[in-house]
């Protein structure tokens, strides 16, 4: 196999306060390979969009890396400076964030925010650039792109401007692009048209993408592979029709069967007791063993890490047991 | 009978420039019309569910139930009695207690700085009803504890926010729930625990709610009646087994293929094309006619009207 695009091992990220360090991000390990989609999921405050963060090293401090490595193509990222890390973001990797409002400039004209990204970033002149960003915008599917470069973000609905927050995200031929919830802010119908347009291109290009989300149904039809965060860990990671179907981790389990598809029929959803701990109250051992089903005496002593893909952060896990 | 009669109902917004700018730039007024000749009927102890993407007056329908809108045209009559019309204070007033809102965000709709016996006592306390003890006995109710009444919002989490905010859209012993999107900013296992409270509450209380989400696989597990909203109109109406089993709206159906599935391993399926048209300019007859495969010249110049096929309701021309 060749060499993954992104790699993470023992990523660690710290945040020191009053009442002791909170970890976030703790011991979390993965790869993307080339053309890949990793679909990164869990809950509010699970870390998924924190690992992303630190990845594209905009953690904001006092959160800081604390221990692992990153390395896109081979290189180490987590411990450049900040002018380095300048450079890769938008080079290296693309970013789409959730609100395409705040990841485009109100006050300059898309065409210009186009050209200017790839003018820093690639060794072309600006004539090209300009043509480009035409080609670019007329890619991801903005109808009479030539006339559309002049108008500015507000000009455009919540879809199109999604489509200008890709275009710019990829027009750098990033090898890496994180979308962090990418469609949340947006309806079924422009949801399905952005998640189309991402993966096509993708594939397209051979772009890596860590898809970051909290819907379930946009990562089983989008993404390769799963990371199924909690707490700050990762509880499971594997082939994104294995975890989904066959989840091993309890609570891959019982996520997947309180969604309200997976309980069609039954007058009840599958309710996990309790709530995910605050970071501030993680318990020892395996971090779920208080909510879990099937905890025993040696869950509570030491959490079990994900020792290879397809498999789960947990000593007793469910084998091959559908989602009931 | 009915609990909940709504007849051509609409209401448009005056959403048109400054006076000033419209003199300069000669521009006339403008005018939205989030809600359009919608006509529903709510069961009593029945979940009614409002579904559509943004801008397709769901909230708005959901804001004229209970009162906090006053329809353009049309009526809302609560067990008889027309809010927006009734002369008589003390009808009014009755009915109104029978109404509560539960909404989307469990952040905004609580106020930070009251404790939370205030905020669940304080539909009832509005009237100068007795509270003592009423804050507790809720609290264990939808699944807190009645040692949480002297706490602040900040010291809950989203969902128990929620649950803090059903507790008290029920002081006042409602019998209709208009819940705007309550799970929409909750995750997945909260979701669940909130929706079965909801349920529970329902078979307990024997509530009526009428359920707004955007959300198709909450709504087909909540609801007992849907109906399907574009643009501020109605275009169809079914129960949840007819509407996802064989849904006749063409819009239904790019709504039910559109939504992602969880079993729909790399499903490549064409996304719809097209977006919600500007609603301030609606296209003339049927409102989804330019987003059709199907539209043909009477569905770009007759608006279609709500029929009744094998009980369901549908407002397309082509529809059988």
């Amino acid at each position: 196999m060749a060499d993954p695009v992104l790699s993470i091992r023992d990523l660690t990220v710290e945040i020191p306060t009053r009442h002791g360090i909170l970890r976030p991000v703790d011991r979390v390990s993965y790869d993307i390979a080339q053309g890949e989609i990793l679909g990164v999921v869990g809950e509010s405050g699970a870390g998924k969009s924190m690992a992303g963060n630190a990845v594209i090293g905009l953690l904001t401090p006092p959160a800081h890396i604390a221990g692992g490595e990153i390395r896109l193509n081979g290189q180490r990222i987590d411990t450049l400076g900040p002018r380095a890390l300048r450079r890769l973001r938008g080079k290296d990797i693309g970013m789409v964030f959730q609100d395409p409002l705040t990841s485009l400039n109100p006050l300059i004209r898309i065409g210009d925010q186009l050209t200017e990204t790839m003018l820093t970033h690639l060794d072309i002149s600006r004539k090209e650039a300009e043509a480009r960003a035409i080609a670019a915008l007329d890619e991801v599917g903005i109808p009479g792109a030539a006339r559309r470069i002049d108008s500015y973000p507000h000009e455009f609905s919540g879809g199109m401007r999604q489509r200008v927050v890709i275009a710019l995200a990829l027009c750098a031929e990033p090898s890496l692009v994180i979308a962090d919830e990418p469609t949340t802010a947006l309806d079924v119908s422009v949801q399905a048209q952005i998640i189309a347009l991402l993966k096509r291109l993708c594939r397209e290009r051979g772009t890596a993408v860590m898809l970051i989300t909290h819907d379930m149904g946009v990562i089983a039809e989008t993404a390769d592979r799963v990371a199924v965060m909690y707490a700050g860990r990762l509880a499971e990671l594997g082939p994104v029709r294995d975890v989904l179907t066959k989840p091993q981790h309890p609570y891959t389990h019982g996520l997947m069967a309180s969604t309200p598809l997976a309980s069609r029929g039954q007058a009840r959803l599958h309710q996990i007791p309790g709530a995910m701990p605050r970071l501030d109250a993680v318990p020892d051992g395996c971090a779920f063993h208080p909510r879990c089903p099937a905890a025993q005496a040696r869950c509570t002593a030491s959490p079990r890490p994900v020792a290879q893909d397809g498999a789960a952060a947990c000593w007793f896990p469910r084998i091959k047991q559908e989602v009931s | 009978m009915a609990l909940v009669r709504v007849e051509t109902l609409s209401r448009v917004f005056d959403v048109s420039k400054p006076w000033l700018n419209r003199v300069l730039e000669r521009s006339p007024k403008t005018y939205l019309t989030a809600v359009s000749d919608v006509s529903i009927e709510i069961e009593a102890r029945s979940t009614y569910a409002l579904v559509g993407e943004s801008g397709s007056g769901k909230s708005t329908i959901g804001r004229m139930l209970v009162g906090l809108l006053a329809p353009s045209g049309g009526t809302v009559e609560i067990d008889g009695v027309d809010l927006a019309q009734e002369r008589d204070a003390a009808r009014v007033a009755a009915v109104r207690d029978r109404i509560q809102m539960i909404f989307q965000d469990p952040f905004a709709s609580l106020n930070p700085r009251w404790k939370v016996r205030d905020i669940i006592t304080e539909p009832v306390a509005a009237r100068g009803g007795d509270t003592s003890g009423l804050a507790e006995e809720l609290l264990e109710q939808v699944g807190l504890s009645a040692r949480d009444a002297g706490k602040f919002p900040h010291e809950f989490s989203g969902g128990q926010r929620q649950r803090i905010c059903i507790a008290r859209a029920l002081a006042s012993k409602p019998e209709l729930i208009i819940c705007d999107e309550p799970t929409s900013a909750l995750d997945v296992s909260v979701q669940a625990q909130v929706l079965n409270l909801m349920s529970d509450l329902k078979d307990d209380l024997g509530l009526t709610y009428v359920l707004i989400s955007h959300d198709l696989t909450v709504v087909q597990h909540m609801a007992d009646r849907i109906g399907v909203l574009y643009l501020g109109r109605l275009v169809e109406e079914a129960t949840p087994d007819d509407l996802f089993a064989s849904p006749r709206h063409p819009y239904t159906q790019m709504l039910l293929a559109a939504a992602p599935r969880m079993d729909g391993f790399g499903r490549d399926i064409p996304p719809p094309e097209g977006e919600i048209p500007d609603p301030t300019n609606p296209p003339k007859g049927c409102a989804f006619h330019p987003r059709c495969a199907l539209a043909t010249a009477r569905c770009r110049s007759d608006r279609p009207v709500l029929r009744d096929l094998g009980g369901s309701r549908v407002a397309c021309h082509l529809a059988e």
